[in-house]
């Protein structure tokens, strides 16, 4: 189902002219409210007249997670904050985090975008949505609330956690819809499984998963253990939180809501546009933000465009499935590898369990790779022999597809920490 | 005689053999008998159950990863020879593959118990009599 057909199916013509205007207006505010990009069109010698075309996008600056830091905690406000009625703040591993500041304006749009996105997974106000996001400061939580509300769905704000009283409600509560991370839906159906409930007799048969990565392989493992259909969500604190893009039905790429987001594809190195079909780091503008807004945000994420109308009638560009981060890409002993990469593989393995974590050190100043997998019953065999040709089977298709050479160590079940969010699967000990 | 081997995968992990251990002693589950194959990150422990089903469903509820398999129980002459003549070389004449065996002293005098896992066991167990 289209939400909001005007926007998701105009004509590239028209959306074009569309997204102009509206840069044009959110490069005069910020020019004018936010010292810090004044000062940045000025190191340019640009200023808001000069953009008269989408191509001049080019010309403005970057912005990226340091300017964030730097300016935190208002730096980049462009409102009084009198007219702030929300702040959120992002997970931010190290220091400080993002600061995300929303007026009334901001979180209708943000209610708009996220009830766009549920409806293109296939959701409807008839269904039952069980929001299993971490609600508070993380955008997740009220993000898909408030799009829920707004879709006219019946929404139960679980958060995340509890795990065994979430699946009883979602049997008693008659949940049809759950929205997670791709991690946390694992561990639901793990809990399930362990629980004795069968939620294939529930009524159960969707889910809208995202604030992580995952793989295509890992999505399958999702689908064959719950009974729904996982549609992949993507977003970013920076922009708005989730509501960014989305996929429909047809999983063919996520539709960027490109009315409220710009979205370009950069060479990471060299900051020059890319054109389309082309893999590189995604970079987005907000048009429409009030509070926050933001020009030519470097995401890191990796990412191509396509802008071949799709099944669905959306002419909304599509986003491939993220397959890394330029940060998180792994050199080991010379190797370009991405966690993402390595999950894949792992994953084809029949009867490998999608609890995995990867283990890189340094030893003998020689780079190691251990990925640990748990052992499940389907592998598990009374003799050693097999489980040792399990381990290198894995070893070989490691080897053959991504030209590394781990250790592979099997490991009990539940010996992996379980998340209720993000997953942490990489651990890098070597102080580089 | 067929019989259920009930194996687990036990973790090198300091405690995870005495935690399998108090899981059976907490059923009142008797080992008959045992034995491990280990490798450098785990050991495979491969056991008799005096009560097979209670002993492998304790130890699955409590997130060890189990397997039953059938192997095959057969009581030897407890001399020199036993072993030789009344399981190896039957079965190598048989063309039967031997995965692994091992041993224990059971109650009859002058007789041992060899536990035995072949890849055929039907076949075994005509070869070598019930």
């Amino acid at each position: 189902m289209i939400w909001n057909t005007k926007y998701e199916t105009m004509s590239r013509k028209e959306l074009e002219e569309l997204q102009l205007e509206r840069l044009k207006v959110q490069v005069s505010r910020v020019y004018e409210k936010i010292p810090f990009y004044q000062q940045a069109f000025m190191e340019r010698g640009i200023t808001p007249s000069d953009i008269r075309s989408l191509a001049d996008l080019a010309r403005l600056p970057f912005t990226v997670k340091q300017d964030f830091r730097d300016n935190y905690p208002f730096g980049l406000l462009a409102v009084p904050m009198e007219q702030v009625v929300r702040i959120h703040a992002s997970s931010g591993t190290t220091g400080k985090p993002v600061v995300a500041p929303y007026t009334a304006g901001d979180i209708d749009m943000w209610a708009e975008v996220m009830a766009r996105t549920l409806a293109s997974a296939g959701m409807t106000k008839n269904d039952v949505m069980q929001n299993a996001y971490g609600y508070g400061l993380f955008t997740g939580g009220l993000g898909f609330h408030y799009g829920g509300e707004r879709l006219g769905a019946t929404v139960i704000p679980t958060a995340a956690g509890n795990t065994k009283r979430q699946i009883m409600l979602m049997e008693d509560l008659g949940t049809t819809v759950i929205t997670c991370t791709p991690s946390y839906s694992l561990t639901i159906a793990e809990t399930a499984l362990e629980m004795g409930v069968d939620l294939k007799s529930s009524k159960l048969r969707l889910g809208v998963l995202g604030a992580e990565p995952c793989s295509e392989q890992m999505r399958q493992e999702i689908e064959t253990k719950l009974p729904i259909k996982a549609i992949d969500i993507y977003g970013l604190t920076e922009m708005v939180g989730p509501g960014v893009s989305v996929e429909c039905p047809h999983q063919c790429g996520m539709h960027i809501f490109e009315d409220h987001f710009l979205a370009e594809i950069i060479n990471p190195e060299t900051g020059e546009q890319l054109p389309y079909g082309e893999l590189g780091e995604l970079v987005l503008t907000t048009l429409t933000k009030e509070a926050l807004p933001i020009i030519r945000f470097r995401t890191k994420d990796i990412t191509s465009l396509n802008p071949e109308p799709c099944k669905c009638g959306r002419t909304l560009v599509r986003m491939s499935k993220i397959t890394g981060r330029t940060d998180d890409m792994l050199i080991i002993r010379g190797v370009n590898v991405f966690p993402s990469q390595i999950e894949s593989v792992l994953l084809e393995v029949e009867g490998v369990e999608p609890h995995y974590i990867i283990v890189v050190d340094r030893k003998r100043h020689m780079d190691t790779l251990e990925i640990q997998v748990e052992v499940s019953e389907d592998v598990f065999s009374d003799e050693a022999r097999k489980m040792e040709e399990l381990e290198n089977r894995l070893k070989d298709e490691m080897e053959s597809t991504l030209g590394i050479n781990p250790v592979i160590k099997l490991v009990e079940p539940k010996s992996i920490p379980r998340t209720v969010g993000k997953a942490k699967r990489v651990y890098d000990r070597r102080e580089l | 005689m067929k019989v259920k081997q009930v194996s687990v995968f036990i973790q090198n992990k300091p405690g995870r053999l005495v935690a399998m251990l108090e899981v059976l002693k907490a059923k009142g589950v008797n080992i008959r008998a045992l034995s491990v194959a280990e490798t450098t990150d785990f050991g495979i422990v491969r056991m008799i159950l005096s009560d097979t089903s209670l002993g492998a469903a304790a130890l699955r509820e409590a997130d060890f990863t189990v397997k039953e398999t059938t192997v095959l129980k057969q009581e030897i002459p407890d001399n020199p020879g036993g072993l030789l003549e009344t399981i190896a070389r039957p079965l190598t004449k048989a063309g039967i593959n031997i995965e692994y065996f091992y041993a224990y002293l059971d109650t009859s005098p002058g007789k041992a118990t060899i536990v035995v896992k072949v890849t055929d066991p039907d076949e075994a167990e005509k070869v070598l009599g019930r």
